[in-house]
């Protein structure tokens, strides 16, 4: 299964290109590449084969949970309805914690903290998307822009108040119901509290794609953001 | 079992626990009345049962036992959603959460002796007074139109049998015939609201009377999501759309209800159906409570306390409290902060600080959803916006569908939250 893959990726390794190099070291991208292609294909011809997650060619630009025929999570496919395209920034977000932008993810992976090796992967996997040359210029140097993607261990470790998140919830339950359920909205009951604060602070980064969710989240603090999900934790 | 939906603990246990209560004295519970039972009322009667655990005695006054909403009432009409879907009863409220409800009419407010007369007889003391009684019209703020005429020219911006008429008569209009809304002026419940129904009106003649007319007179400049409802209508009912605004006469229309027609300032048009969405005002407990100053019941931004009487507190379409629009989710926001506050004025509970939400979905077609939504907080002695979105023209079809399904899961939710 690997064969095509990698044979056309030396094929493509012999004219690297400038807009390669701006992200990352397309050699070394393939080195690493090989934590993804357990799951993952990418080069010419591997649409063909079944793995156990979607190919990867033509990732950037595309809509999340487009590629046909796959069956994605639940999450996968509501984020990508949001409107989550895989760009330089999704991307890097996406393979450095997979939950931060999609809760329930299939993609069973722990991530890749080291940002310079995920910059090496992603310039190998730019190598098999269609003109890469459209994507805006100003991208690849915007990477890796944000050392905090990863949450610091103090905001996680904050001990949420949960009468006061039960307060706030308030402000949840006009839209999602506290007995759980994911028609159109989803649930956000008894999440494990880290997994429920790493969501929060993705979409008030911006990083998951939904208006609503932003809004609400941009005014919340650190610390309401735990007591939500103190408070949610607990549910049933 | 969920650690906070508590069952109602009874009378009992609820007589002993108000002894740490320490704003009444001489009672065995404060009392809290609330008149409406709509997503202002509802929300606020649950929550204050529910969130004291029978530290409050909470009464519900509301003349209607199955509740429809206003909101989706439109997608009725497009022939979304079943009318029986949109009613709610008041069961769980009683047996779940221990609100007593009390199917009757406030008829008045005794603001010193802190009664509620109810329409059979009888008054209902209170501590404290919740009022959510909706909106109700201005009476000649359409000339020719009054509650009489609402069979012939029906406003259809309550929910039930209002929108069940309107839908029937457009289904009844001859071959090529007019459908005619004379919008309200600002500001009125749901803003989105008359432009959705003619997203809808306009999504049913399609199918079944293709070329009937839709005329909008309409007192305003501009209106809610103007953009997004005018690519809309041209995408999906090129031709059928005609809006004519204060600067051709719109501001200056009567009817005239026996005739079928409308006086758009001289013009005289013949029109098969007529929805008159007349200039709206704060339902009429509030001005027989004397909290209104003029149309609105003015509120204070931090607890949504009436500025007149700080007995009561208003909520939802019959408050003036600033930025928020009228809408089902704003009385719902505005509800959960005042329940807080009251609670703890009451016995002692954590008061946190206000804040507010809205979000309203709009349907144009089907599935080509579009949403409009701010974040709002107390500021300058107002409720502020802070942040606000809305969708964007040209958006892909993928995204208008989840926008739309959204909406469903935001109706199953708002209600649940207000009905349990």
């Amino acid at each position: 299964m690997r064969g095509p893959a990698l044979s056309l990726a030396l094929a493509a390794l012999t004219a690297p290109a400038l807009w390669a190099e701006e992200i990352g070291d397309v050699e070394r991208g393939q080195e690493a590449f090989v934590l993804c292609s357990g799951c993952h294909l990418v080069g010419a011809g591997v649409e063909e084969f079944e793995m156990l997650g979607p190919h990867l060619n033509g990732i950037y630009g595309r809509r999340a949970g487009s590629v046909e025929g796959y069956a994605y999570s639940e999450g996968l496919d509501r984020m990508g309805s949001d409107g989550l395209f895989w760009t330089l920034e999704t991307l890097d977000a996406y393979i450095e914690n997979p939950t931060v932008l999609v809760s329930g993810t299939r993609m069973n992976f722990d991530g890749v903290p080291d940002a310079e090796e995920r910059a090496d992967i992603l310039a190998y996997l730019r190598l098999y998307s269609d003109n890469p040359r459209d994507i805006p210029e100003a991208e690849p140097t915007a990477l890796p822009t944000d050392p905090e993607l990863r949450l610091p261990p103090e905001v996680l470790a904050i001990e949420g108040d949960a009468e006061w998140g039960e307060f706030l919830a308030g402000e949840c339950l006009t839209c999602h119901l506290e007995a759980g359920g994911n028609e159109g909205i989803p649930s956000i009951v008894a999440w494990p509290e880290d997994l429920f604060v790493i969501a929060m602070h993705a979409y008030r980064r911006g990083l998951r794609p939904n208006p609503t969710m932003q809004m609400m989240t941009e005014r919340l603090s650190d610390e309401e953001i735990a007591a939500l999900a103190a408070y949610f934790a607990q549910l049933e | 079992m969920e650690l906070r939906r508590r069952t109602f603990i009874g009378a009992g246990a609820a007589a002993a626990a108000t002894l740490s209560a320490p704003m009444v004295m001489g009672q065995a519970r404060p009392r809290v009345v609330v008149v409406g039972g709509g997503s202002g009322g509802a929300t606020a009667a649950r929550y204050l049962a529910q969130d004291s655990e029978g530290a409050l005695d909470v009464t519900l006054i509301e003349p209607q036992r199955v509740y429809y909403t206003c909101y989706f009432s439109n997608l009725y009409i497009g022939g979304f959603q079943e009318m029986d879907a949109l009613g709610h009863t008041y069961g769980k409220l009683a047996s779940d959460f221990g609100v007593n409800v009390v199917h009757d009419w406030a008829v008045g407010v005794d603001n010193d002796a802190r009664t509620v007369a109810l329409a059979s007889g009888g008054s209902v003391p209170y501590d404290r007074l919740v009022l959510s009684p909706g909106i109700d019209f201005v009476d000649g703020s359409v000339p020719g139109w009054d509650v009489t005429a609402q069979d012939a020219m029906p406003h259809a911006y309550k929910g039930g049998t209002q929108a069940v008429l309107l839908k029937a008569q457009i289904e009844a209009m001859p071959e090529g015939g007019t459908y005619c809304m004379v919008a309200p002026p600002n500001p009125f419940r749901c803003p989105p609201g008359p432009y959705e129904r003619i997203s809808m009106v306009a999504h049913l003649l399609t199918q079944i009377n293709p070329t009937a007319k839709i005329l909008i007179v309409d007192p305003k400049e501009k209106f809610s999501k103007q953009g997004l409802f005018e690519e809309g209508w041209n995408n999906h009912y090129a031709g059928m759309v005609e809006r004519i605004g204060p600067d051709f006469g719109a501001a200056n229309v009567s009817v005239n209800p026996d005739a079928m027609e409308v006086d758009i300032d001289g013009t005289v048009e013949s029109v098969d159906v007529c929805n008159v969405i007349p200039a709206m005002k704060a339902g009429r407990i509030c001005e027989m409570a004397g909290v209104t100053d003029g149309n609105w019941a003015p509120v204070r931004p931090e607890n949504m306390q009436s500025r007149i009487d700080p007995n009561i507190t208003v909520l939802g379409d019959a408050s003036q409290q600033g930025d928020m629009p009228k809408s089902g989710f704003s009385a719902n926001s505005q509800a959960k902060v005042a329940a807080n506050a009251i609670r703890g004025e009451l016995t002692g509970s954590r008061v946190f600080p206000a804040r507010y939400s809205n979000t309203c979905w709009s349907l144009i077609s089907t599935e080509d959803g579009v949403k409009v939504g701010a974040a709002y907080e107390p500021a300058d002695d107002k409720i502020s916006s802070v942040s606000s979105f809305i969708s964007q023209t040209g958006e892909d079809a993928e995204l208008r569908k989840q926008t739309y399904e959204e909406s469903l899961g935001w109706y199953e939710g708002i209600t649940t939250d207000m009905f349990g």
